[in-house]
C-alpha cells in the first residue's frame, strides 16, 4: 500500500475503492522500514470503509496487526449515524495501566526487592484463568458492574483519591447487567482481584528522567521515587461479553445493507437495539476492569507496608492515573468548528485529554492529563501528558505501549539458549511469572523500542514527555 | 489430527487437515484444546451433548469453537474427543467426552482468549481434502 509523507511523524493512507476517509499513521521513517506494515494498513484501511466514520482512519506508532481492527488504531463514528464495534474494542474490555507513587526512593527499597517481589507474586493471583480471594454473589457482582472502582472502595479497598485519579472516575454510569449473558456473570465471578496471563504485569520501577518539572510536580512524582505499575482488564468476563456480541453482531451485519471486508469488523448502528445494548454491556465490562485493577492495587499496598513495616500514610503509595486502551467512549470533538457527538474507538491507545479538560479532576486540569504508556520489561515506561494537538488531530488519543514485533512463538524460537531471567538481572530487574513460556514470550526482543514509539508522539505533540521509569522488578501472569 | 500453527504478530492461528469435513470439525476442537493442555494426557470420562447453528461453514466454524472453548473457560471441562453426530452447512451436533480440570494433574500450556472470526477459513483442496484456517486472541 502506498503511504504519503506529511511530516516527519505522519502518514497518510490515501482514500481508494471503498474507503469513507483515508488513514493517518503516526510513524517514523525508520520504523516504517522496520517491521511489516502492510497487513495493520489493510486493516486502518478497512475500517476506514465502515458508516460514520469521522476524518480518518488512524494508527498510533505501536501499530502492529490485530483481528478485524488494527491494534494501536482510533476511529471515531458519528453518534447519530455512526457504527459501533465490539472488535474495534477488542476482546480485553477496558485492558488498561495505573501507576502510583510512593514515598520511596530506590536505596529504601533496593535491599528489600526480593522479598518484596515475592509477597507481590504470592498475594496477586496471576496466570491463566487464575481465579482470586474474592467470589462474588450474584448481587454483588450486580454492583460490581454498575459501580467499577468505587464497589472497590466502598468494600475498603482503596481511597475517595483513588476514584478522582481514575479515567471516568472509574465509571460508565450506562452499565446494564440485563444485557450479560449468563456466561459472562458465571466467569465473572471467579475472577474479580486476578492479573490474568500474557502481558498482564505488576512492575516496581523507579523513576528515571524527568522532562516536565511542572507536570512531574503536579502527578506527584520527582527522580529516584519508587513507582507501581500495573496492567490489567476485564478479565473472562470481558473476553465473554465481547465474544457473546461479536456473534450477535455478525447475524445482524446482514440486515444492514453495507459490506464489510472482514467478519471481524461485525458492528451495530450506534442509534440501534443492536449498537446500544453492546455499548451497555462493554461499560458493565469496562466497570469489572476498573474494580479490578483497583482491587490490585491495593492488594500491592498492603503487600508494600506488610513486607517494609510502614504504615499507609508513611507508604504514601497514591495513585497517578488509571488509563483504559481498549474502549469506545461517548465523547464531544469539534469537527470543522462544530461540536459533535462521536464514538471514539481506542483499540490499543490511550486517551490524551488537554489542559483546561472538563472530565480530568481539579488538580490536574492545569496540566492535562497522565498518559500512563509501559514498555516492554527490560527497559523503561513512560508518563507524558495530554495536549490540545491530540483534541485536534486523533480525537484525544495517542499510543498504548510499546508494540510487539515478534509474535509469541517467534519469541519463544529468540530465547532458546538464552536465560532471560539472567539477561533481565544484570540489569538489575527481578522477574517472577506463572506461564511456562510467559517470560520468554513476553522478553524484551518482542517489543518494539519504546523510546522510538515515544518519539513520535511527543514529536507530533499528540501527547508530551513528563517522566521516564525504568523497571525494577516484574511480576508477569 | 493434522495441524499447524501459523504465527501471527498478536496472536497465533491454526491450520487443520482432513479428509471429510466431520473429522475437520472434530479435530480443529482437538487442536485448539492441544494448544491448552496436552490433549493425550486428559481423560474423557464424561459425556456432554453440544449443538451449534451458524450462517455458513466459517461462522459455524466459529460457533463450534466458541462452545468446546466455553466449556474450559466457563466449566473447566477439557474436552479430549469430540465425535460429530451430525454436520450440515448450518448445524452441528456432537458429544463431547471431557476431564474436569485438577491444578495437580493439568499442565495449561496457553491461555486462549476467544476464537476469532479474522482470516476464517473452511475450505476444500483440488485434492479433495478440507482445510479450516483459525486465528485466536491470545
Amino acid at each position: 500500500m502506498e503511504l504519503k509523507k506529511i511530516d516527519d511523524y505522519r502518514w497518510e493512507l490515501p482514500r481508494t475503492g471503498a474507503m469513507r476517509v483515508p488513514g493517518i499513521i503516526y510513524t517514523s521513517a525508520s520504523m516504517l522500514k522496520d517491521s511489516n506494515q502492510e497487513e495493520p494498513l489493510k486493516q486502518v484501511a478497512n475500517v476506514a470503509t465502515l458508516p460514520g466514520i469521522i476524518k480518518a482512519s488512524l494508527a498510533m506508532p505501536d501499530m502492529h496487526w490485530g483481528y478485524g481492527f488494527p491494534i494501536g488504531g482510533v476511529a471515531a463514528f458519528d453518534w447519530e449515524s455512526g457504527i459501533i464495534s465490539p472488535g474495534g474494542v477488542g476482546y480485553d474490555i477496558n485492558c488498561g495501566v495505573r501507576l502510583a507513587t510512593t514515598s520511596l526512593v530506590e536505596k529504601d527499597v533496593r535491599p528489600r526487592l526480593k522479598e518484596l517481589i515475592n509477597a507481590l507474586f504470592q498475594n496477586i493471583p496471576s496466570g491463566v484463568g487464575k481465579t482470586g480471594s474474592i467470589k462474588l454473589s450474584l448481587a454483588e457482582e450486580i454492583k460490581v458492574l454498575k459501580q467499577g472502582a468505587r464497589w472497590a472502595v466502598s468494600q475498603g479497598l482503596g481511597t475517595d483519591s483513588d476514584i478522582e485519579h481514575t479515567e471516568d472516575n472509574g465509571c460508565m454510569p450506562n452499565a446494564d447487567p440485563d444485557m450479560i449473558s449468563k456466561r459472562a456473570m458465571e466467569r465473572g465471578k471467579k475472577q474479580l482481584g486476578t492479573l490474568g496471563s500474557g502481558n498482564h504485569f505488576v512492575e516496581i520501577g523507579v523513576v528515571e528522567t524527568v522532562y516536565d518539572q511542572n507536570a512531574a510536580r503536579i502527578f506527584g512524582l520527582f527522580e529516584g521515587q519508587v513507582t507501581l505499575m500495573l496492567h490489567s482488564g476485564s478479565r473472562g468476563f470481558g473476553y465473554q461479553v465481547c465474544d457473546d456480541f461479536l456473534a450477535a453482531m455478525a447475524k445482524h451485519i446482514n440486515k444492514l445493507g453495507f459490506n464489510i471486508p472482514d467478519r471481524q469488523l461485525s458492528c451495530a448502528m450506534i442509534q440501534s437495539k443492536e449498537g446500544m445494548n453492546y455499548f451497555n454491556a462493554m461499560a458493565c465490562a469496562a466497570n469489572y476492569a476498573w474494580a479490578n485493577r483497583q482491587i490490585l492495587m491495593h492488594r500491592a499496598r498492603e503487600v508494600f507496608s506488610k513486607t517494609l513495616s510502614i504504615g499507609p500514610n508513611e507508604l504514601a503509595m497514591n495513585l497517578v492515573y488509571d488509563v483504559c486502551h481498549n474502549i469506545a467512549k461517548k465523547e464531544v470533538h469539534i469537527i470543522d468548528g462544530e461540536k459533535r457527538l462521536a464514538c471514539v474507538h481506542r483499540k490499543g491507545a490511550t486517551r490524551s485529554f488537554p489542559p483546561g479538560s472538563e472530565s480530568l479532576c481539579d488538580a490536574y486540569r492545569s496540566v492535562g492529563q497522565p498518559v500512563i504508556i509501559p514498555g516492554d520489561m527490560g527497559t523503561a515506561s513512560y508518563v507524558l501528558v495530554g495536549t490540545q494537538k491530540a483534541m485536534e488531530e486523533t480525537f484525544g488519543s495517542t499510543c498504548h505501549g510499546a508494540g510487539r514485533v515478534l509474535s509469541r512463538k517467534a519469541a519463544k524460537k529468540a530465547s532458546k539458549g538464552r536465560s532471560i531471567q539472567r539477561e533481565l538481572e544484570d540489569k538489575g530487574i527481578l522477574a517472577r511469572w506463572t506461564g511456562r513460556s510467559t517470560l520468554a514470550e513476553e522478553m524484551p526482543d518482542a517489543y518494539k523500542d519504546i523510546s522510538q514509539v515515544i518519539e513520535v508522539v511527543h514529536g507530533a505533540g499528540i501527547s508530551k514527555k513528563v517522566a521516564k521509569l525504568k523497571p525494577m522488578a516484574v511480576l508477569k501472569g | 489430527m493434522k495441524y499447524r500453527i501459523i504465527d501471527h504478530t498478536a496472536d497465533f492461528g491454526l491450520q487443520i487437515f482432513a479428509s471429510d469435513l466431520k473429522t475437520l470439525f472434530a479435530d480443529a476442537a482437538h487442536a485448539m484444546i492441544d494448544q491448552i493442555t496436552d490433549i493425550n494426557s486428559l481423560k474423557g470420562l464424561n459425556e456432554y451433548d453440544v449443538h451449534v447453528t451458524g450462517s455458513d461453514r466459517p461462522d459455524l466454524m466459529v460457533n463450534w469453537l466458541r462452545e468446546v472453548l466455553y466449556l474450559w473457560t466457563g466449566e473447566e471441562k477439557l474436552v479430549k474427543r469430540a465425535r460429530i453426530l451430525s454436520l450440515s452447512e448450518y448445524e452441528l451436533s456432537a458429544k463431547v467426552m471431557y476431564d474436569t480440570y485438577e491444578p495437580d494433574r493439568h499442565i495449561i500450556k496457553n491461555e486462549i482468549k476467544a476464537v476469532t472470526y479474522h482470516q476464517i477459513q473452511v475450505k476444500s483442496l483440488p485434492d479433495g481434502r478440507w482445510i479450516s484456517q483459525i486465528i485466536f486472541d491470545i
